[in-house]
């Protein structure tokens, strides 16, 4: 599933342009398997599966598998319905170099919203 | 088209503040009881303006919201250039007095959400004889601070953009596009710095969990009313202020969250005008509710 997240992000062209000054490598984490994720100019270059031996990345997103799950729910409840709620509770660690993943926060959050699940009528 | 225009009037009022002048834009709309909305942190009076559009409300209620020095229209005052802004308790009520009594406000019910919700809260402690009801959004007795606030306001990272983004998800899912994103746009347009000083009183300076027990509802009611998506000041820290003050009614939102009378106006409304109307029965002892 993780791995849906270049096609979604790149086929949406603001966002990708909303992106173009950011180019970072970053963790995901969900639950006990890593993914690096690399983002070029806004674009999602590539999309790996742990587990490494020697990953170099600039910040890490770690939250167990359940809270990813819920976040990605096709109708969050609240306090798992956004990336600001998570850390909030604690259940997202955002860690390392967090300039990029700041300076670009509403990438990020719309990037990964990219994996919900479609919507349904509420 | 022709073009419509609203029945908002806005002003700028000159006056003295904590004893510096200063240039505050106020608006208003509507007659009768005044109604002083108070806007969250890094905001401003706009995100009132469902409210002052909307006849229910306007047709009995004198609808105020100014922006706070620092914010919207209002300016910092001279000086501002060399000065880090910090928003604290004692400032913040004393800036409401006054300008409720530049405008000759006689015992308006006063409304504020977040940081708002907050003052409001040291207003019903403090200052209960100044008004008939008192209404708190958004209102908590503490927030915890959850992030990095320098991230609000350094050189390399976009204030406008990164105060928006911090908040977007305060916004319920249920929020029209329009509501929205012009509930974001206000936290845009924010100064540099602002957010981050009003933050200051809200999770630092304004903590009043030691004192919120001590509010007497007979001397003015209060209501609390809460959205369920928020996160800052969630439906928990308003249930737990509301539960330590007898006579306090609160009301959780369903489906709204931070920004109740921006986000949502209509939702919004089918929670205040019930309270506005218990207001308008006057004499009554508020009577406690349970979260819906």
């Amino acid at each position: 599933m993780i791995e849906m997240l270049a096609e979604r992000v790149n086929s949406d062209a603001m966002l990708v342009k909303r992106g173009r000054f950011l180019s970072t490598t970053f963790l995901l984490e969900v639950g006990p398997t890593p993914w690096l994720v690399v983002v070029a100019e806004g674009k999602i270059a590539s999309v790996t599966r742990g587990p490494f031996v020697m990953p170099s990345w600039t910040f890490a997103l770690r939250a167990p598998e359940n809270e990813w799950q819920q976040f990605w729910a096709a109708r969050p409840l609240p306090g798992h319905h956004d990336l600001m709620a998570l850390i909030k509770r604690r259940a997202l660690k955002a860690e390392g170099d967090l300039h990029p993943f700041m300076a670009n926060l509403r990438y990020f959050k719309e990037a990964l919203v990219k994996l919900r699940a479609e919507k349904v009528a509420a | 088209m022709t073009a419509q225009f609203e029945p908002v009037i806005g002003r700028y009022m000159n006056l003295d503040l904590f004893g510096r002048p200063h240039r505050i834009y106020v608006e208003e709309a509507g007659e009768g009881v005044p109604l002083l909305c108070l806007h969250t942190a890094g905001s401003d009076g706009r995100q009132y303006r469902a409210l002052m559009n909307d006849a229910r409300i306007t047709a009995n209620h004198r609808v105020i919201a100014f922006d706070m020095p620092w914010h919207g229209k209002s300016s910092p005052p001279e000086g501002w250039h060399n000065e880090e802004y910090q928003l604290s308790s004692v400032q913040y009520t004393t800036m409401i007095l006054t300008i409720m009594d530049a405008l000759g406000l006689d015992k308006p019910i006063v409304m504020g959400c977040s940081i708002g919700g907050r003052i409001v809260l040291h207003l019903a402690l403090e200052h209960p004889e100044r008004f008939s009801a008192i209404i708190g959004l958004q209102a908590g007795a503490h927030v915890d601070p959850y992030y990095d606030l320098n991230f609000l306001h350094r050189p390399d990272v976009h204030g406008g953009e990164v105060c928006a983004a911090i908040v977007s998800g305060l916004v319920g899912p249920d929020a029209s596009d329009r509501d929205r994103w012009e509930t974001l746009w206000h936290y845009m347009q924010g100064g540099p710095g602002v957010f981050k000083g009003d933050l200051y009183f809200y999770k630092l300076d304004g903590d009043i969990r030691g004192r919120v027990a001590g509010i007497d509802t007979s001397l003015c009611p209060l209501f609390l009313l809460s959205g369920e998506y928020d996160y800052s000041c969630t439906p928990e820290e308003t249930l737990a202020v509301a539960r330590s003050i007898p006579g306090c009614e609160v009301q959780i939102m369903k489906g709204l969250g931070h920004f109740p009378m921006s986000e949502d106006p209509a939702k919004f409304l089918g929670y205040l005008l019930p309270v506005l109307e218990r207001i308008a029965a006057a004499g009554k002892t508020p009577r406690r509710v349970v979260r819906s």
